[in-house]
């Protein structure tokens, strides 16, 4: 049949064709340069965290305190199969000129259209037996450089995917899964560059983060965050056999940031192995629970800050850096904000890491405060019939990330207020592939909520949940708004003054950023444990959010 | 398979109680993450209770503690043999050690069909409680009770019945703008709204802004037994309760 084609309509055709896919290739190739300046392009998402400050901040502004009454949602995007309990939903989408990416538990790519929720193509991992993860089978999200995807896997494999068409392009295999290295995170993409971390702090690894060409998938750079012997820090590893570096932790699975004019890739690290007991590795333990500040193109190490020395208490720094830069104390200064699983929120110097002030943000009796160099003052730890600790073992925050907004100038933070955990220190051994960790501390929280419907029961002096507001010119809180279970979700600021958030009550909801007052809610029926975003199509503002195993996206009444 | 697990397994469910602590160990190092330290924190799934998803007997469990399940979230543990038999035993004696310690007689197991007879007649029990099918469903239903709480709780709860009230059995209280008190179990809340099955067994829903108070009653309404059952009488009537195991006999 092809053959009896009118030549003259074949080749208009071919013409077309070609001039709208010559089109579609220089709109869809996000450049670094597109990357840098994702502010100028506020109908799109181009990073886990919106920008690479990770403020997770969008300047669109069509919805408003005013009209966010009359939001309604436009589409959802089902999951393929029941989630399993661990499947939670935690990716956060990318946008790029109408077209969704995002990744469905645990590692199924979908390019969606943005405006209607129908999908372009589906590209399964196919994901080793072997994998083995200590908190659920999910993934945060992807990133994209010109027009190709990455992802991490839950069995350890950095992927490259095809935008237009979810084929993969390369697949490496960067950790053992056997041993209980995985990536759940969101990468980041620096220049050329794509860079990861491992997830696996229970499973006595040792952590790093890496950076990978973005072509070719070789491995250009690695930063140990646990130092060998010999290298600097490693003095912070006293145990007398000096075999606890080995298996010292310090994961890295929440996507870091980066500055720039100061060439600094910022990741924050979790917990030293084991968690629960100290006694196999005494020392600082460093670079666990920090904040690392690494050359972008080399990966060295400029300056770090440890949150939380000789963790007991599974106190992960894996946090998103939120860079800004602010008048502090009269003076121009470029700032690190962090609000710590710890319970303490920092302001740091990122051109060095000088501490400049670390604050309590709920109950905190693990310290009471921080010398002149900013270590804190630990005041107590595991014993044998428990110790009773405030924050609880899942922290004041954790991976969910916050938010800054430039107009308020407030930090954002998902709380967990008041929560408590008792923690025992039990004799702990190392294998291979298992979970080296001691004894699961005691909470009223479970550290997973997993029926699908949130069932809460609990006393109110538990502990509560909260979405607080705080200055960092004056440390001074601004607002709370209470919620009566606690949140795994990440907090949106836009530029019309508004705070996107949910919780594992099952409502995501819209406040206001300089009150805190409660303006819109939708009940969505399953826990939200993802970040918000916003984007726009063909001028009409859009809000996602995964929650349960749905991904719900909503816009204003037309 | 090891010889020692072999034995094990052999043996049916008779474990020795180091076999169980260390099992527990095991458990709370490696399992209590997901599971919960009692078990029951996946849908679906009761270590406790010995309800599983997939797998019933010894030799199921064991394999599945050692490769995981395959495209579901329980994932491969390289226990051996004998350490994941280990864990086995814990788990078939999990309701029993995780507040009564490793069960050796049970003391204060009384008669059951004279705790039965009590249970219906003298306690008053069936004024207020549930068993398979039968009863009001306002106070917990004992259906199961012999396999949820361990046999110390149960006697315990006979003679101070508000020391060990469980989450979800508390009484709940809210009071109307217009004035209405509506006592019963709470069944859910949230920032904004509460579910409850109030007095008369109906299914109520409250916006928070439409009530003046609302919360946890924090002392029981059931009565302590102290005084009107004599310690036979108590012995009898948890020999009942621990028959109770979520079957209808």
């Amino acid at each position: 049949m092809m053959q009896r084609s009118h030549p003259s309509r074949r080749s208009m055709a071919c013409a077309l064709v070609f001039a709208l896919a010559a089109g579609t290739l220089v709109e869809a190739q996000v450049s670094f340069e597109r990357i840098l300046r994702a502010d100028q392009e506020p109908q799109n998402w181009l990073t886990y965290s919106g920008n690479l400050s990770g403020w997770r901040y969008s300047p669109l502004t069509q919805i408003t305190p005013a009209n966010v009454e009359d939001l309604e949602l436009q589409w959802v995007f089902q999951t393929r199969a029941p989630a399993e309990a661990n499947e939670k939903f935690e990716a956060t989408p990318l946008v790029v000129d109408g077209v969704m990416y995002t990744v469905l538990p645990p590692n199924h790519v979908v390019a969606i259209d943005a405006a209607t929720g129908r999908m372009f193509w589906i590209y399964s991992a196919v994901i080793s037996p072997l994998a083995r993860v200590c908190c659920g089978r999910v993934n945060r999200g992807l990133a994209i450089l010109g027009d190709t995807l990455f992802m991490g896997t839950i069995d350890g494999h950095l992927i490259a995917i095809d935008a237009k068409n979810g084929k993969p392009r390369w697949d490496r295999a960067v950790v053992d899964p056997a041993l209980g290295y995985s990536f759940t995170l969101a990468p980041l993409v620096v220049k050329d560059r794509v860079i990861v971390g491992p997830s696996g702090g229970e499973y006595g690894i040792r952590g790093f983060v890496a950076a990978f060409d973005t072509a070719t998938g070789t491995e250009v750079w690695r930063f140990n965050t646990i130092p060998a012997p010999g290298e600097r820090g490693h003095e912070t590893w006293t145990d007398a056999e000096k075999t606890a570096w080995k298996t010292g932790g310090g994961p890295a699975w929440v996507t870091g940031s980066y500055d720039p004019a100061l060439n600094l890739t910022y990741w924050g690290t979790g917990n030293p192995g084991p968690d629960w007991n100290g006694d196999p590795r005494p020392g600082d333990n460093l670079y666990t629970d920090s904040v690392i500040a690494l050359d972008a193109d080399t990966g060295q190490l400029k300056w770090h800050y440890q949150f939380t020395p000789h963790d007991e208490f599974d106190y992960d720094a894996t946090q998103v850096p939120v860079l800004v830069d602010m008048t502090w104390q009269g003076q121009a200064r470029k700032l690190m904000l962090w609000a710590n699983r710890n319970g303490f929120w920092y302001v740091l110097d990122r051109t060095n890491g000088q501490f400049l002030q670390g604050k309590p943000f709920t109950k905190v009796t693990w310290a009471t405060g921080f010398d002149e160099h900013g270590r804190p003052t630990r005041v107590l730890e595991p014993t044998k019939d428990g110790t009773l600790v405030y924050p609880n073992n899942q922290g004041a925050t954790n991976w969910y990330s916050p938010s800054y907004s430039p107009r308020t100038g407030l930090l954002y933070i998902p709380s967990w207020m008041d929560t408590f955990s008792r923690y025992f220190k039990v004799p702990v051994e190392y294998t291979e592939g298992r979970q080296y960790v001691g004894r699961f501390p005691t909470m009223a929280f479970p550290a997973v909520r997993t029926p699908a419907g949130a069932i809460n029961q609990r006393l109110p002096e538990d502990g509560y949940g909260a979405i607080q507001a705080f200055d960092p010119r004056t440390g001074e809180r601004k607002w709370e708004f209470r919620m009566v279970d606690v949140t795994d979700s990440g907090v949106l600021s836009t530029a019309s003054d508004l705070v996107f958030a949910g919780g594992r009550e099952g409502y995501f909801f819209a406040l206001d950023a300089r009150t805190g007052t409660p303006l819109w809610r939708a009940s969505v029926g399953g826990q939200v444990s993802a970040g918000p975003m916003s984007y726009a199509v063909d001028g009409r503002q859009y809000v996602a959010i995964a929650a349960g195993s749905v991904l719900f996206v909503y816009a204003l009444r037309q | 398979m090891t010889g020692a697990a072999g034995t094990l397994i052999a043996q049916g469910h008779s474990y020795t109680p180091a076999d169980i602590e260390e099992g527990g160990r095991q458990y709370q190092s490696s399992c209590s993450g997901c599971h919960g330290p009692a078990g029951d924190a996946l849908p679906g799934v009761e270590l406790a209770r010995g309800q599983f998803r997939r797998g019933t007997s010894d030799t199921d469990l064991i394999a599945i503690i050692q490769t995981g399940i395959p495209g579901t979230a329980m994932p491969p543990n390289s226990f051996s043999d004998q350490e994941a038999a280990h864990v086995v035993a814990y788990l078939r004696n999990m309701s029993a050690v995780r507040t009564g310690g490793v069960p050796t007689v049970l003391r204060g197991a009384g008669d059951p069909a004279r705790g039965k007879a009590l249970f219906e007649g003298k306690g008053q029990c069936t004024t207020c409680h549930r068993v398979h099918g039968r009863g009001p469903r306002l106070a917990p239903d004992l259906s199961e009770v012999g396999a949820t709480r361990p046999l110390p709780e149960l006697h315990e709860a006979l003679l101070d019945p508000s020391a060990t009230m469980r989450q979800g059995n508390r009484p709940f209280q809210v009071v109307t703008r217009d004035a209405r008190m509506i006592t019963g179990r709470l069944l859910n809340q949230d920032s904004f709204s509460i579910q409850m099955l109030d007095s008369n067994e109906r299914l109520v829903s409250f916006q928070k802004t439409n009530l003046r108070e609302h919360g946890f009653i924090r002392t029981s309404p059931m009565p302590s037994y102290r005084d009107t059952l004599t310690m036979q009488e108590v012995d009898d009537l948890v020999g009942y309760l621990v028959t109770l195991k979520g079957f209808n006999p």
